[in-house]
Protein backbone atom coordinates (compact mmCIF):
# COMPACT_ATOMS: atom_id res chain seq x y z
CA UNK A 1 0.00 0.00 0.00
CA UNK A 2 1.58 3.27 -1.10
CA UNK A 3 1.05 6.37 0.97
CA UNK A 4 1.89 9.63 -0.77
CA UNK A 5 3.08 12.24 1.70
CA UNK A 6 2.86 15.46 -0.23
CA UNK A 7 6.05 17.54 -0.22
CA UNK A 8 5.24 21.00 -1.46
CA UNK A 9 8.09 22.66 0.40
CA UNK A 10 5.92 23.97 3.20
CA UNK A 11 5.25 21.03 5.43
CA UNK A 12 6.53 19.53 8.64
CA UNK A 13 7.26 16.44 6.65
CA UNK A 14 9.72 14.68 8.82
CA UNK A 15 7.51 14.66 11.91
CA UNK A 16 4.50 13.39 10.00
CA UNK A 17 6.58 10.73 8.26
CA UNK A 18 8.11 9.58 11.56
CA UNK A 19 4.68 9.29 13.15
CA UNK A 20 3.16 7.40 10.20
CA UNK A 21 6.06 4.93 10.19
CA UNK A 22 5.70 4.43 13.93
CA UNK A 23 2.09 3.34 13.51
CA UNK A 24 2.91 0.92 10.72
CA UNK A 25 2.97 2.74 7.39
CA UNK A 26 5.67 1.07 5.34
CA UNK A 27 5.55 2.30 1.80
CA UNK A 28 5.63 6.06 2.32
CA UNK A 29 6.54 8.11 -0.71
CA UNK A 30 7.48 11.71 0.07
CA UNK A 31 6.59 13.33 -3.19
CA UNK A 32 5.19 16.18 -5.24
CA UNK A 33 5.03 14.08 -8.41
CA UNK A 34 1.47 14.09 -9.83
CA UNK A 35 1.97 10.60 -11.30
CA UNK A 36 2.91 9.19 -7.91
CA UNK A 37 -0.12 10.90 -6.37
CA UNK A 38 -2.37 9.39 -9.05
CA UNK A 39 -1.10 5.90 -8.16
CA UNK A 40 -1.17 6.30 -4.38
CA UNK A 41 -3.51 4.27 -2.19
CA UNK A 42 -3.59 6.92 0.50
CA UNK A 43 -2.61 10.59 0.56
CA UNK A 44 -1.47 12.80 3.42
CA UNK A 45 -1.16 16.57 3.01
CA UNK A 46 0.80 18.05 5.91
CA UNK A 47 1.23 21.72 6.47
CA UNK A 48 2.54 24.39 8.71
CA UNK A 49 2.72 28.08 8.05
CA UNK A 50 0.39 30.48 6.34
CA UNK A 51 -2.55 29.48 4.13
CA UNK A 52 -1.57 31.76 1.24
CA UNK A 53 2.03 30.55 1.15
CA UNK A 54 0.91 26.93 1.33
CA UNK A 55 -1.73 27.32 -1.39
CA UNK A 56 0.78 29.08 -3.62
CA UNK A 57 3.40 26.39 -3.03
CA UNK A 58 0.88 23.64 -3.84
CA UNK A 59 -0.13 25.33 -7.10
CA UNK A 60 3.49 25.97 -8.02
CA UNK A 61 3.93 22.24 -8.67
CA UNK A 62 2.52 21.65 -12.16
CA UNK A 63 -0.33 19.16 -12.17
CA UNK A 64 -0.30 18.48 -8.44
CA UNK A 65 -3.67 20.01 -7.58
CA UNK A 66 -5.34 18.19 -10.50
CA UNK A 67 -3.75 14.92 -9.41
CA UNK A 68 -5.02 15.39 -5.84
CA UNK A 69 -8.50 16.17 -7.15
CA UNK A 70 -8.55 13.08 -9.35
CA UNK A 71 -7.18 10.66 -6.81
CA UNK A 72 -9.24 11.85 -3.86
CA UNK A 73 -12.49 13.01 -5.42
CA UNK A 74 -12.79 10.84 -8.53
CA UNK A 75 -10.98 7.69 -7.37
CA UNK A 76 -12.15 8.04 -3.73
CA UNK A 77 -8.82 7.25 -2.09
CA UNK A 78 -8.43 8.12 1.59
CA UNK A 79 -6.96 11.56 2.19
CA UNK A 80 -5.76 13.21 5.38
CA UNK A 81 -4.99 16.93 5.65
CA UNK A 82 -3.15 18.15 8.74
CA UNK A 83 -3.33 21.71 10.05
CA UNK A 84 -2.80 23.97 7.03
CA UNK A 85 -3.15 20.80 4.95
CA UNK A 86 -6.68 20.55 6.38
CA UNK A 87 -7.36 24.25 5.88
CA UNK A 88 -6.43 23.90 2.20
CA UNK A 89 -9.52 21.71 1.73
CA UNK A 90 -11.61 24.90 2.11
CA UNK A 91 -12.76 27.17 -0.68
CA UNK A 92 -10.93 30.24 0.60
CA UNK A 93 -8.32 31.22 3.18
CA UNK A 94 -8.09 34.73 4.51
CA UNK A 95 -4.54 34.62 5.86
CA UNK A 96 -2.45 37.24 4.03
CA UNK A 97 -5.38 38.12 1.75
CA UNK A 98 -8.06 35.89 0.21
CA UNK A 99 -6.53 32.85 -1.47
CA UNK A 100 -8.38 29.97 -3.08
CA UNK A 101 -7.98 26.55 -1.50
CA UNK A 102 -8.72 23.17 -3.05
CA UNK A 103 -12.44 23.90 -2.69
CA UNK A 104 -13.39 20.43 -1.47
CA UNK A 105 -15.42 21.96 1.33
CA UNK A 106 -17.56 25.04 1.13
CA UNK A 107 -16.04 27.22 3.82
CA UNK A 108 -13.51 29.85 4.74
CA UNK A 109 -10.41 29.85 6.90
CA UNK A 110 -10.73 32.94 9.05
CA UNK A 111 -8.65 34.58 11.80
CA UNK A 112 -9.32 33.33 15.31
CA UNK A 113 -10.76 36.05 17.49
CA UNK A 114 -11.48 34.46 20.86
CA UNK A 115 -13.67 36.15 23.41
CA UNK A 116 -11.97 37.39 26.54
CA UNK A 117 -8.26 37.52 27.24
CA UNK A 118 -7.39 34.32 25.40
CA UNK A 119 -4.23 34.32 23.35
CA UNK A 120 -3.73 33.83 19.62
CA UNK A 121 -2.23 31.63 18.19
CA UNK A 122 -4.31 28.91 19.80
CA UNK A 123 -1.33 26.96 21.03
CA UNK A 124 -1.38 23.85 23.12
CA UNK A 125 -3.43 20.83 24.11
CA UNK A 126 -7.16 21.08 23.85
CA UNK A 127 -10.25 18.91 23.51
CA UNK A 128 -11.25 17.13 20.35
CA UNK A 129 -15.04 16.77 20.49
CA UNK A 130 -16.37 14.62 17.68
CA UNK A 131 -19.81 15.55 16.42
CA UNK A 132 -20.45 12.05 15.09
CA UNK A 133 -20.13 11.20 11.46
CA UNK A 134 -16.56 9.92 11.44
CA UNK A 135 -15.30 6.66 12.87
CA UNK A 136 -11.76 8.07 12.81
CA UNK A 137 -12.37 10.67 15.49
CA UNK A 138 -12.49 9.87 19.16
CA UNK A 139 -12.86 12.29 22.04
CA UNK A 140 -9.56 13.24 23.60
CA UNK A 141 -6.84 15.84 23.90
CA UNK A 142 -4.66 16.87 20.99
CA UNK A 143 -2.06 19.52 20.26
CA UNK A 144 -3.22 22.59 18.35
CA UNK A 145 -1.05 25.33 16.89
CA UNK A 146 -2.88 27.80 14.68
CA UNK A 147 -4.08 31.37 14.38
CA UNK A 148 -6.75 30.78 11.72
CA UNK A 149 -9.63 28.35 11.72
CA UNK A 150 -12.10 26.79 9.30
CA UNK A 151 -15.75 27.82 9.26
CA UNK A 152 -18.15 26.12 6.88
CA UNK A 153 -19.58 22.78 5.79
CA UNK A 154 -18.35 19.36 6.78
CA UNK A 155 -17.26 20.01 10.38
CA UNK A 156 -16.66 16.66 12.10
CA UNK A 157 -15.22 17.78 15.43
CA UNK A 158 -14.78 20.96 17.39
CA UNK A 159 -12.67 22.36 20.19
CA UNK A 160 -13.05 25.47 22.30
CA UNK A 161 -10.91 28.58 22.37
CA UNK A 162 -13.04 31.50 23.44
CA UNK A 163 -15.80 30.01 21.31
CA UNK A 164 -16.28 26.92 19.19
CA UNK A 165 -13.38 26.22 16.86
CA UNK A 166 -13.26 23.59 14.11
CA UNK A 167 -11.02 20.67 15.03
CA UNK A 168 -11.77 18.32 12.12
CA UNK A 169 -13.57 18.38 8.79
CA UNK A 170 -14.34 15.91 6.07
CA UNK A 171 -16.48 14.50 3.35
CA UNK A 172 -16.54 11.09 1.72
CA UNK A 173 -12.97 9.78 1.70
CA UNK A 174 -11.26 12.98 2.82
CA UNK A 175 -10.63 14.02 6.40
CA UNK A 176 -8.76 16.99 7.74
CA UNK A 177 -7.65 17.74 11.28
CA UNK A 178 -6.67 21.14 12.64
CA UNK A 179 -4.65 19.54 15.43
CA UNK A 180 -1.29 17.88 14.91
CA UNK A 181 -1.66 14.11 15.30
CA UNK A 182 2.07 13.74 14.75
CA UNK A 183 2.62 15.84 17.89
CA UNK A 184 -0.23 14.52 19.99
CA UNK A 185 1.56 11.57 21.55
CA UNK A 186 -0.69 8.55 22.12
CA UNK A 187 -3.90 10.23 21.02
CA UNK A 188 -2.34 11.37 17.78
CA UNK A 189 -0.63 8.09 16.98
CA UNK A 190 -3.91 6.22 17.60
CA UNK A 191 -5.67 8.58 15.20
CA UNK A 192 -3.03 8.01 12.51
CA UNK A 193 -3.31 4.26 12.98
CA UNK A 194 -7.07 4.49 12.39
CA UNK A 195 -6.43 6.55 9.27
CA UNK A 196 -4.09 3.87 7.93
CA UNK A 197 -6.79 1.25 8.53
CA UNK A 198 -9.57 3.42 7.13
CA UNK A 199 -11.48 1.93 4.21
CA UNK A 200 -14.22 4.46 3.53
CA UNK B 1 -12.41 23.34 29.00
CA UNK B 2 -10.19 25.58 27.03
CA UNK B 3 -6.59 25.28 25.95
CA UNK B 4 -4.48 23.66 28.66
CA UNK B 5 -1.66 25.28 30.58
CA UNK B 6 1.49 23.76 29.13
CA UNK B 7 4.30 22.31 31.24
CA UNK B 8 7.55 22.49 29.32
CA UNK B 9 10.72 20.83 30.53
CA UNK B 10 13.72 22.61 29.08
CA UNK B 11 16.96 20.88 28.24
CA UNK B 12 19.95 23.17 28.04
CA UNK B 13 22.28 21.63 25.52
CA UNK B 14 25.93 22.34 24.80
CA UNK B 15 28.04 20.26 22.47
CA UNK B 16 25.20 17.78 22.01
CA UNK B 17 24.89 17.02 25.74
CA UNK B 18 22.35 18.20 28.26
CA UNK B 19 23.75 20.58 30.83
CA UNK B 20 22.12 22.78 33.40
CA UNK B 21 23.72 25.97 34.40
CA UNK B 22 23.35 27.98 37.55
CA UNK B 23 23.04 31.47 36.16
CA UNK B 24 24.43 29.95 32.95
CA UNK B 25 27.81 29.21 34.53
CA UNK B 26 29.07 26.04 36.29
CA UNK B 27 27.57 23.58 33.86
CA UNK B 28 26.76 20.13 35.14
CA UNK B 29 26.46 17.26 32.67
CA UNK B 30 23.02 15.75 32.91
CA UNK B 31 23.08 13.39 29.99
CA UNK B 32 21.97 12.61 26.50
CA UNK B 33 19.28 14.91 25.06
CA UNK B 34 17.49 12.22 23.05
CA UNK B 35 17.23 9.87 26.02
CA UNK B 36 15.93 12.66 28.20
CA UNK B 37 13.46 13.72 25.53
CA UNK B 38 12.08 10.17 25.39
CA UNK B 39 11.66 10.14 29.14
CA UNK B 40 9.74 13.41 29.06
CA UNK B 41 7.63 12.21 26.15
CA UNK B 42 6.71 9.10 28.14
CA UNK B 43 6.00 11.25 31.20
CA UNK B 44 3.43 13.30 29.30
CA UNK B 45 5.28 16.61 28.99
CA UNK B 46 3.12 19.03 27.02
CA UNK B 47 6.08 20.26 24.99
CA UNK B 48 9.83 20.02 25.13
CA UNK B 49 12.37 22.78 24.69
CA UNK B 50 16.01 22.40 23.66
CA UNK B 51 18.16 25.45 24.14
CA UNK B 52 21.64 25.31 22.65
CA UNK B 53 23.26 27.50 25.26
CA UNK B 54 26.70 27.22 23.75
CA UNK B 55 25.61 28.39 20.36
CA UNK B 56 25.49 32.15 20.57
CA UNK B 57 28.84 32.75 22.24
CA UNK B 58 30.96 29.82 21.17
CA UNK B 59 31.47 28.55 17.68
CA UNK B 60 28.05 27.93 16.15
CA UNK B 61 27.10 24.40 17.10
CA UNK B 62 24.40 22.56 15.28
CA UNK B 63 21.39 21.06 17.00
CA UNK B 64 20.08 19.63 13.78
CA UNK B 65 21.26 16.09 14.44
CA UNK B 66 19.94 16.05 18.00
CA UNK B 67 16.61 17.40 16.76
CA UNK B 68 16.33 14.83 13.99
CA UNK B 69 17.10 11.94 16.33
CA UNK B 70 14.62 13.28 18.87
CA UNK B 71 11.84 13.81 16.34
CA UNK B 72 12.25 10.21 15.19
CA UNK B 73 11.20 8.88 18.58
CA UNK B 74 9.21 11.65 20.29
CA UNK B 75 5.74 12.66 19.14
CA UNK B 76 5.44 15.82 21.13
CA UNK B 77 5.92 19.46 20.21
CA UNK B 78 9.55 20.49 20.21
CA UNK B 79 10.94 24.02 20.43
CA UNK B 80 14.60 24.55 19.63
CA UNK B 81 16.59 27.67 20.29
CA UNK B 82 20.11 28.95 20.58
CA UNK B 83 22.19 30.42 17.81
CA UNK B 84 19.37 30.84 15.31
CA UNK B 85 20.61 33.74 13.21
CA UNK B 86 18.77 33.43 9.92
CA UNK B 87 15.61 32.06 8.35
CA UNK B 88 17.80 29.31 6.89
CA UNK B 89 18.98 28.32 10.37
CA UNK B 90 15.32 28.10 11.34
CA UNK B 91 14.48 26.08 8.24
CA UNK B 92 17.16 23.49 8.99
CA UNK B 93 15.75 22.95 12.47
CA UNK B 94 12.14 22.81 11.26
CA UNK B 95 13.03 20.31 8.53
CA UNK B 96 14.82 18.19 11.09
CA UNK B 97 11.59 17.96 13.09
CA UNK B 98 11.42 21.03 15.33
CA UNK B 99 7.95 22.58 15.55
CA UNK B 100 9.09 25.97 16.74
CA UNK B 101 12.36 27.82 16.76
CA UNK B 102 13.32 30.24 19.48
CA UNK B 103 15.31 33.27 18.43
CA UNK B 104 17.24 35.24 20.99
CA UNK B 105 20.39 37.29 20.54
CA UNK B 106 19.95 37.58 16.79
CA UNK B 107 16.48 39.07 17.24
CA UNK B 108 17.89 41.73 19.52
CA UNK B 109 20.44 42.79 16.93
CA UNK B 110 17.97 42.34 14.08
CA UNK B 111 14.33 42.09 15.17
CA UNK B 112 13.19 41.75 11.56
CA UNK B 113 14.60 38.20 11.67
CA UNK B 114 11.38 37.30 13.51
CA UNK B 115 9.38 38.66 10.61
CA UNK B 116 11.57 36.80 8.09
CA UNK B 117 10.96 33.47 9.78
CA UNK B 118 7.25 34.16 10.38
CA UNK B 119 6.59 35.07 6.78
CA UNK B 120 8.37 31.97 5.47
CA UNK B 121 7.20 29.39 7.95
CA UNK B 122 4.32 31.01 9.84
CA UNK B 123 4.06 32.88 13.12
CA UNK B 124 3.11 29.69 14.91
CA UNK B 125 6.68 28.41 14.63
CA UNK B 126 8.49 31.52 15.88
CA UNK B 127 9.21 31.80 19.57
CA UNK B 128 10.93 35.06 20.41
CA UNK B 129 13.01 35.05 23.56
CA UNK B 130 12.99 37.99 25.89
CA UNK B 131 15.90 37.59 28.32
CA UNK B 132 15.68 40.41 30.81
CA UNK B 133 17.06 41.75 34.05
CA UNK B 134 15.34 44.20 36.38
CA UNK B 135 17.05 47.57 36.22
CA UNK B 136 14.56 49.56 38.30
CA UNK B 137 11.22 48.78 39.95
CA UNK B 138 8.83 47.91 37.12
CA UNK B 139 11.53 48.26 34.48
CA UNK B 140 13.48 45.50 32.79
CA UNK B 141 16.21 45.57 30.22
CA UNK B 142 17.02 43.00 27.55
CA UNK B 143 20.29 41.11 28.03
CA UNK B 144 21.96 38.85 25.50
CA UNK B 145 24.72 36.26 25.47
CA UNK B 146 23.44 34.18 28.34
CA UNK B 147 22.60 37.22 30.43
CA UNK B 148 26.07 38.74 30.28
CA UNK B 149 25.56 41.61 27.87
CA UNK B 150 23.27 44.57 28.49
CA UNK B 151 21.56 46.08 25.47
CA UNK B 152 19.87 49.20 26.81
CA UNK B 153 16.60 47.96 25.25
CA UNK B 154 13.45 48.09 27.37
CA UNK B 155 12.09 44.57 27.72
CA UNK B 156 8.43 45.51 27.29
CA UNK B 157 9.11 47.59 24.19
CA UNK B 158 11.10 44.68 22.79
CA UNK B 159 8.33 42.21 23.60
CA UNK B 160 5.69 44.35 21.86
CA UNK B 161 7.91 44.77 18.84
CA UNK B 162 8.64 41.05 18.51
CA UNK B 163 4.93 40.23 18.72
CA UNK B 164 4.12 42.87 16.14
CA UNK B 165 6.78 41.45 13.81
CA UNK B 166 5.06 38.06 13.90
CA UNK B 167 6.38 36.09 16.86
CA UNK B 168 3.77 33.47 17.74
CA UNK B 169 4.91 33.17 21.32
CA UNK B 170 7.30 34.89 23.72
CA UNK B 171 9.68 33.00 25.99
CA UNK B 172 10.28 35.36 28.88
CA UNK B 173 13.32 34.52 31.00
CA UNK B 174 14.39 36.46 34.03
CA UNK B 175 18.17 36.45 33.95
CA UNK B 176 18.09 37.57 37.59
CA UNK B 177 16.24 34.43 38.59
CA UNK B 178 17.60 31.88 36.16
CA UNK B 179 19.29 29.10 38.10
CA UNK B 180 18.42 30.58 41.50
CA UNK B 181 15.38 28.39 42.27
CA UNK B 182 13.71 31.46 43.81
CA UNK B 183 10.80 31.41 41.35
CA UNK B 184 9.94 33.34 38.21
CA UNK B 185 10.12 37.13 38.14
CA UNK B 186 6.33 37.32 38.25
CA UNK B 187 6.13 41.06 37.73
CA UNK B 188 8.17 40.73 34.53
CA UNK B 189 6.08 37.79 33.31
CA UNK B 190 2.82 39.61 34.06
CA UNK B 191 3.99 42.85 32.44
CA UNK B 192 4.89 41.05 29.21
CA UNK B 193 1.74 38.88 29.21
CA UNK B 194 -0.39 42.00 29.57
CA UNK B 195 1.54 43.80 26.84
CA UNK B 196 1.05 41.25 24.04
CA UNK B 197 -1.74 39.11 22.58
CA UNK B 198 0.42 36.07 21.91
CA UNK B 199 1.07 33.36 24.52
CA UNK B 200 3.86 33.92 27.03
CA UNK B 201 6.06 31.15 28.43
CA UNK B 202 7.42 31.89 31.90
CA UNK B 203 11.04 30.88 32.37
CA UNK B 204 13.91 31.25 34.79
CA UNK B 205 14.15 30.39 38.46
CA UNK B 206 11.74 27.54 39.17
CA UNK B 207 12.58 25.75 42.41
CA UNK B 208 9.19 24.33 43.36
CA UNK B 209 5.82 23.39 41.95
CA UNK B 210 4.30 26.46 43.61
CA UNK B 211 6.46 28.57 41.32
CA UNK B 212 4.84 26.97 38.28
CA UNK B 213 1.38 27.76 39.63
CA UNK B 214 2.40 31.35 40.39
CA UNK B 215 3.75 31.76 36.86
CA UNK B 216 0.23 31.22 35.54
CA UNK B 217 -1.93 32.68 38.31
CA UNK B 218 0.20 35.74 39.06
CA UNK B 219 2.39 35.96 35.98
CA UNK B 220 -0.37 35.41 33.42
CA UNK B 221 1.73 32.86 31.51
CA UNK B 222 0.15 30.36 29.10
CA UNK B 223 2.96 27.89 29.67
CA UNK B 224 5.56 27.25 32.32
CA UNK B 225 9.09 26.18 31.58
CA UNK B 226 11.46 24.60 34.05
CA UNK B 227 14.64 22.59 33.98
CA UNK B 228 16.33 21.38 37.12
CA UNK B 229 13.28 20.44 39.18
CA UNK B 230 12.43 17.92 36.49
CA UNK B 231 15.93 16.82 35.54
CA UNK B 232 16.99 15.83 38.99
CA UNK B 233 13.79 14.01 39.77
CA UNK B 234 12.46 16.38 42.41
CA UNK B 235 9.16 16.61 40.56
CA UNK B 236 7.56 14.82 37.65
CA UNK B 237 5.53 16.34 34.87
CA UNK B 238 2.54 14.62 36.47
CA UNK B 239 3.30 16.39 39.76
CA UNK B 240 3.36 19.69 37.89
CA UNK B 241 0.03 18.98 36.22
CA UNK B 242 -1.46 18.00 39.58
CA UNK B 243 -0.23 21.19 41.23
CA UNK B 244 -1.73 23.29 38.46
CA UNK B 245 -5.03 21.42 38.59
CA UNK B 246 -5.20 21.77 42.36
CA UNK B 247 -4.92 25.52 41.82
CA UNK B 248 -7.96 25.34 39.53
CA UNK B 249 -6.05 25.58 36.27
CA UNK B 250 -6.77 23.54 33.18
CA UNK B 251 -4.20 20.86 32.34
CA UNK B 252 -4.16 17.66 30.38
CA UNK B 253 -5.78 14.60 31.85
CA UNK B 254 -3.46 12.27 33.73
CA UNK B 255 -2.03 9.60 31.41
Amino acid sequence: MTLALIDYGAGNLRSVENALRTVGAEDICVTADPDVVRAADRIVLPGVGAFAAAATALRAVPGLVDALDERVRRDARPFLGVCVGMQLMASVGEEHGDTAGLGWLSGRVRPLSPAGALKVPHMGWNDVRPLGGSALLEPGEAYFLHGFAYEGDGVLATTDHGGTVTAAVGRETAIGVQFHPEKSQRYGLAFLRRFLDWCP
Amino acid sequence: MTVRIRVIPCLDVAGGRVVKGVNFVDLKDAGDPVEQARAYDAAGADELCFLDIGASHEARGTMVDVVARTAAVCFMPLTVGGGVRSADDARALLLAGADKVAVNSAAVARPELVGDIASRFGSQCVVASVDARAVAPGRWEVFTHGGRRATGIDALDHARRLAALGAGELLVTSMDRDGTRDGYDLALTRAVADAVDVPVVASGGVGSLDHLVAGVVDGGASAVLAASIFHFGEASVGDAHRALRTAGLSTREPA
